[in-house]
């Protein structure tokens, strides 16, 4: 295999709190190659965002580390660009000015002005949202903001894409619809995105590569999970592919059998078998959750 | 664009009736109604209560005034404000005609217009209050904004200085007042002054006292930004004056305007009080004035100053309001 480009080592993250240190994340190793699209799933509190925000340079990894085309990542920058879950647009600027702020500050030196309107432009009618300039945050639907946040995002040519949870405050027919823009987007420019996602059909329609959490305290990557499905992919035709159907059904058992319950491990029956990756995790899992809960580290509900 | 300007005064003035007569038939009228009502009706409640009531209370200086005489004085100081002026001008008109008359004698001869020495009138008063207000009030916004928004960024900065603000702030202007009076007379020395000393003792007085609700608010606007805002901005990795011009100062615009009407407000009412015990001039030593005149108009012209500056105060808020609409984004 190539060299990955961008690779999390051994990655360990804490938190000082006032009863000590919190492990969120312990021994955290991903590689992830050009133009794939991963997703991190896994149930709440489980340091999916925490991840997001090593990689994006937000948070500093305790121990270990992230490197992106071989530069070590420690601080923040528009090369990883984040879609945040709330849009995240500034409410005083336009549509166009939201984009045009990033823009100006990536593109300062590399493009006339000219040119970065078209760029603004541009990017704008990649998301359809080239018919709301004028427009403010506050007076354009939720998922058209974050269509907004998307193209920002994209305006800013990252390497890698990183998006928290973009279609959680959406309903469903504006997440599809966004999920499929997507999906289009991503094959045009073959960027590296990794998404976080609570929601495992978005997650198995829209990846190459799903990566189940465990839950925390020391959450750690639980099992991975390729999908092997022709793109560019329908929804609709999906719905009753047995791959599709085999994918999901293997998220889901890791999600609600084996994971069933944040801090709840030891609790559940093993469930059905499912042909999926790492099938030693399925032991070693609820044992070493409770030897979490007989470890020092305190835990925080 | 000649038949443009042709008809358009025509068409606005009939989209003006249009307006005019829409709110004055149907729905409009009774919305428009119901909005007045109300106020109007404690309006009159209010006036009939001093009316009926003012008569009973006696002192000195004979029975408090009823509104009758309120807008008789009012009347009256509008008037010596007209006979004022008008003195004024001929003072002015006379020695210009003096003066013409020894240039023509004399050429070479050195003639100036000296000012009328009259008092100031009621309205003169109004004025330079508000002038004296909207200085100490532009002075404080200039210091509290920038400091506000050090303060919020910096919370090392915030921790250092929050006791002196809590301590400073409840402080009342009338404690200022002696201090900042003889620090101005001892610091500000000149032949020429270009400001009365007065002026800047309640000036400075006013700024003492309405900086701290602009300063308070301003910090607190620029420390609680959205942090995902925080957040584009690091990953875009804006520099710190672009990020604070650009993230940080338009997001707390709304905190800012909260505070800079109150600071309004207190600079207005600390004013009044400021030129009532330090004589300087304006509405307060009018006040004072009148208070210690003694006449039998005395209270009527002090109950007609209190009207005007409250609604001078009420006024002042609007002005504010509207500019906040203006620049605010959230308005």
């Amino acid at each position: 295999m190539t060299k990955p480009h961008l690779e999390l080592t051994n990655v360990q993250m804490a938190f000082d709190t006032k009863d000590g240190p919190f492990i969120a994340l312990e021994n955290i190793d991903l590689k992830i190659r050009k133009g794939e699209f991963v997703s991190l799933i896994g149930h709440s509190g489980c340091g999916k965002s925490t991840v997001l925000n090593i990689v994006a340079g937000l948070l500093q990894a305790t121990r270990g580390g992230c490197v992106l085309d071989g530069h070590e990542v420690n601080t923040p920058g528009p090369e990883r660009a984040v879609v945040f879950q709330n849009h995240s647009l500034m409410p005083w600027l336009t549509v166009y000015e939201n984009v045009e702020l990033a823009v100006q500050q990536v593109f300062k030196k590399s493009m006339n002005k000219k040119e970065r309107r078209e760029w603004i432009l541009h990017n704008l009618k990649l998301v359809n949202m080239d018919h709301a300039l004028d427009k403010r945050p506050g007076e354009i639907s939720g998922g058209m903001a974050q269509r907004v946040g998307i193209a920002r995002a994209l305006a800013m040519k990252p390497s890698v894409l990183l998006m928290d949870e973009p279609f959680g405050a959406l309903d469903a027919l504006t997440r599809a619809h966004l999920q499929d823009s997507l999906m289009e987007i991503q094959q045009d420019l073959n960027s590296t995105v990794i998404m976080i996602t609570h929601d495992v059909d978005e997650a198995v329609l829209l990846s190459d590569r799903i990566v189940m959490m465990t839950n925390g305290p020391s959450a750690t990557i639980g099992e991975q999970l390729h999908i092997d499905l022709p793109r560019p992919r329908n929804r609709v035709n999906l719905a009753d592919n047995p791959e599709y159907v085999h994918y999901r059904q293997a998220v889901l058992s890791f999600l609600y059998e084996k994971q069933r319950f944040p801090d709840k491990g030891g609790e559940e029956e093993a469930g059905p078998v499912v042909e999926a990756e790492a099938p030693e995790q399925e032991e070693d899992t609820p044992e070493s959750q409770s030897k979490h809960a007989e470890s020092p580290v305190r835990r925080i509900a | 664009m000649t038949t443009l300007s042709h008809t358009n005064p025509l068409s606005h003035g009939q989209r003006w009736l249009r307006a005019l007569t829409d709110k004055l038939t149907g729905p409009s009228l009774a919305e428009t109604g119901r909005n007045l009502l109300l106020p109007s009706i404690g309006i009159a409640l209010f006036l009939t209560f001093w009316h009926l009531a003012a008569p009973q209370v006696l002192t000195s200086l004979g029975a408090f005034p009823g509104p009758a005489d309120v807008l008789e004085q009012s009347g009256q100081l509008w008037q010596e404000h007209n006979d004022q002026r008008e003195r004024a001008a001929q003072f002015v008109t006379m020695q210009e005609q003096r003066n013409e008359r020894i240039l023509a004698e004399n050429p070479d001869a050195e003639v100036r217009i000296r000012s009328y020495p009259g008092s100031p009138t009621f309205i003169d008063q109004v004025f330079t209050s508000l002038g004296t207000v909207l200085a100490g009030f532009v002075l404080a916004t200039l210091i509290a904004v920038p400091l506000g928004i050090i303060i919020g960024l910096n919370r090392h900065f915030s921790a250092a200085v929050n006791p002196l603000i809590q301590i400073f702030k409840p402080v009342s202007p009338l404690a200022w007042l002696p201090l900042v009076t003889m620090v101005v007379s001892a610091t500000y020395v000149s032949d020429d002054p270009m400001f009365a000393k007065s002026f800047l003792t309640s000036m400075f007085t006013v700024t003492l006292c309405s900086l701290w609700p602009t300063l308070i608010n301003t910090s607190v606007g620029v420390s609680a930004v959205n942090p995902d805002l925080l957040n584009v901005s690091k990953v875009l990795r804006l520099s710190f004056w672009t990020h604070v011009r650009k993230v940080v100062l338009p997001s707390s615009v709304p905190m800012i305007f909260t505070g800079l009407r109150v600071s309004l407000g207190i600079a207005w009412m600390v004013l009044i009080a400021a030129e009532m015990l330090a004589q300087s001039p304006g509405l307060g030593k009018f006040v004072w004035d009148e208070f210690q005149n003694g006449s039998s108009q005395s209270l009527s012209r002090i109950m007609v100053a209190v009207l005007a500056i409250g609604f001078i105060g009420f006024l002042l808020d609007r002005i504010m309001l509207l500019i906040q609409k203006k620049v605010a984004w959230n308005e």
